[in-house]
């Protein structure tokens, strides 16, 4: 089993979602991570999907969203070198005499605090799936109140865009 | 030219060259029924709008296009769904064009409201919800365009009411060439470099080769080979089964195929995937031979069963480019008289095997699915591709009928459709729309008053008298003649020539209801 990180460049219309939301249920494929997105180019939106599978069965989800009507391309960051991130936003409870520890733990991490009550702070982190999750487990001696964790986003190093080359493809 | 968006779908379907569209009507689909009037586009009704999705099927398996399929929304949408469903599996080009109700009443729960979109997504190729008249003409042209390119299947436009009055520009745009793309050089030499190395190569035939039209170029690589040929439900009719190499449909009873399987040192498979349904496929994984797959659909490859070459593309190219590199197979060693077809006795297959002999290639076969079904697979013999359709992939019962009266709309020809009792029951209201339309049909019932393969395995579990699968006994002769068909019902094997010979003689369908016994090809 592995982890990968696929990039899809669909359509941006009514209805895209659901289809490839679909095909993955459908097909038994369990989805970790999920986030859409507009892009540069109004014409697509981009899904930044992140499974775990086998080799083989991964060949399969970009085999299967490849020939999707409204998928523009496929790109599987296997090998390749991207920048991914996830965004944190994270509520615990905290009073102000322990307020200074919190700040110190944002530091070590490079998190904000962005909104402070007389009891309870929320905190907001980008990085990495792993980074996210030692933040949690650090914060988790304190009360955590509530998290929201976004999908991650991750783009490729370098000059590519994938926008530009579907319109490379069409233009073949 | 500003026109309503009605009459924008008829001119759009014209600019398809559709001639024929089957469906059932209804409030929200009135102005395109309207529009429909005094064009060259004929409507066909059908008695259910499930009959009038496996008419289209019919349509566009016995044909060489898409077939259309027009409903009204709601109820009319969900009874295409298991047509549609049926199209998906076994890769039929379809447009089903469905009303909604008006754009503001969209999502309310309004009368006759359903998500025919969502409902479909997983058995479609492609959906398009319409909304404006502009957006019709653009997702009518995408519609065919993805219906027939690539791995065909079905597409579905719903289009709610108040669009259809609306104006909007049309422009006349005809649909442009298809060109096929162009297989990969490596891939074919791989696959031409692990063939050559065989000396028992089974040659296993799908559907893709019926939907390429490439039969010569399937027969030249199995004569190169010396190859022992096999077939998928789907792949009937594209080999000559009188090739002392035919070995006929692959099945567990067909132990023809079994043997082979288990003696074979590469299996080549041409536009089939390995469907579930028989345990035939397990002798290939567990003997780990190596498998050589073709397909237009890239995700076929490596889906069931992992391959050692693959090429994906057009079948037709694809074998254009690989059989110029096969060398003639002069070391093989298969001796095709040692395999031994297994000949099934009983009275339903003597009845087909007589149908076989005596209608041959001049009509068009359609069956149901059920025991009728693999009897029909087996003992009659089919040259042509388009001449057997059949629910092979989603195996639904009712599809016989609607499919008969549509293959005969495509092709003028005259159509024989086998069914049984189970199967019948089903559609058999579209014997009302056959003899509207005189269709020359021949149903033969083979009628059993049980659902036989159910029987079949409620017997083979254990069970001694299985009553949920016995019918009542339905004087099918009498229900035909109620529709205005002519019928018959016989009992004895011989008089089934007599009836075919009346049969061919009028205009009217004929239904024959043979009387088979209960346990007939199960015992």
């Amino acid at each position: 089993m592995e982890k990968q990180i696929i990039s899809i460049l669909v359509n941006n219309q009514p209805g895209v979602l659901s289809r490839i939301a679909g095909l993955f249920s459908r097909r038994g494929y369990n989805i970790d991570g999920l986030s859409v997105c507009a892009t540069e180019d109004e014409r697509f939106s981009r899904m930044t999907i992140t499974v775990t599978g086998s080799a083989g069965t991964i060949k399969q989800i970009v085999a299967q969203l490849e020939k999707q009507e409204d998928v523009g391309k496929v790109m599987g960051f296997d090998g390749r070198k991207v920048v991914f991130r996830e965004l944190l936003l994270i509520k615990i409870a905290v009073d102000a005499p322990r307020r200074g520890e919190i700040v110190d733990l944002c530091a070590l991490f490079s998190a904000k605090a962005i909104d402070i009550t007389a009891d309870c702070m929320m905190l907001e982190l980008t990085g990495s799936t792993e980074k996210v999750d030692a933040f949690i487990q650090t914060l988790s001696t304190y009360e955590i109140l509530e998290i929201a964790r976004t999908g991650g986003a991750a783009l490729e190093k370098g000059l590519t865009s994938l926008c530009k080359s579907v319109d490379a493809v069409e233009e073949k | 030219m500003k026109l309503k968006g009605a009459e924008i779908l008829i001119e759009c379907l014209v600019e398809q060259n559709v001639d024929t569209v089957f469906g059932y009507p209804g409030a929200s689909v009135l102005s395109v029924y309207d529009a429909m009037d005094g064009s060259s586009v004929r409507h066909i009704l059908t008695a259910h709008e499930q009959g009038a999705c496996f008419a289209a099927e019919g349509y566009a398996r016995a044909g060489r296009k898409a077939g259309v399929v027009l409903t009204t929304s709601g109820p009319g949408a969900t009874n295409l769904v298991t047509g549609i469903a049926d199209a998906y599996m076994d890769s039929v080009p379809l447009v089903a064009i469905t009303g909604n109700v008006s754009l503001s009443l969209l999502g309310h729960d309004s009368f006759q409201e359903v998500d025919i979109f969502g409902m479909t997504l997983p058995v479609t190729k492609y959906a398009i919800i319409v909304k404006s008249a502009a957006e019709i003409a653009p997702a009518v042209r995408k519609a065919f365009k993805v219906a027939n390119e690539g791995r065909k299947g079905p597409v579905l436009v719903d289009i709610p009411s108040n669009v259809f009055d609306e104006y909007a520009d049309y422009e006349k745009s005809l649909p442009q060439k298809r060109k096929s793309l162009a297989v990969s050089q490596e891939e074919i030499e791989r696959a031409a470099e692990i063939i050559n190395r065989s000396t028992k190569p089974v040659l296993y035939i799908g559907g893709g080769v019926r939907a390429s039209d490439c039969e010569k170029e399937v027969a030249l690589l199995a004569s190169k080979l010396n190859a022992a040929v096999m077939v998928s439900y789907m792949g009937i009719g594209c080999f000559d089964p009188d090739e002392p190499c035919y070995l006929g449909v692959l099945s567990n009873d067909n132990t023809a195929t079994t043997a082979a399987l288990k003696d074979c040192d590469l299996l080549i498979t041409l536009g089939a995937r390995f469907n579930s349904r028989y345990s035939a496929f397990d002798i290939i994984k567990k003997r780990k031979i190596p498998l050589v797959q073709v397909d237009i659909d890239k995700a076929e490859i490596d889906k069931n069963v992992l391959t050692t070459a693959s090429v994906t593309g057009d079948i037709a190219a694809a074998l254009c480019a690989l059989n110029p590199l096969i060398k003639d197979n002069l070391n093989n060693n298969w001796t095709f008289s040692d395999f031994i077809r297994p000949k099934e006795i009983h009275r339903g297959a003597e009845i087909i095997r007589y149908l076989s002999d005596k209608l041959g290639d001049s009509v068009i076969v359609s069956t149901d699915v059920g025991l009728h079904q693999e009897w029909t697979a087996h003992n009659y013999k089919f040259k042509s591709p388009k001449a057997f359709l059949t629910s092979g992939g989603l195996g639904a019962m009712g599809f016989g009928m609607g499919a008969s009266i549509g293959a005969h709309l495509a092709t003028n020809k005259p159509v024989l459709l086998i069914t049984g009792d189970g199967s019948f029951n089903m559609n058999c209201t579209e014997l009302g729309t056959a003899v509207k339309h005189h269709v020359p049909l021949i149903v033969v019932v083979l009628n059993n008053k049980s659902l036989g393969m159910i029987r079949k395995l409620q017997l083979a579990r254990g069970k001694r008298t299985p009553a949920s699968s016995l019918y009542v006994d339905v004087d099918y002769a009498a229900l035909a003649r109620s529709f205005g068909a002519r019928a018959v019902t016989i009992t004895e094997t011989e008089d089934v020539k007599i009836a075919t010979d009346a049969a061919l003689r009028g205009t009217l369908p004929l239904v024959i209801n043979c009387k088979l016994g209960i346990n007939e090809g199960i015992q």
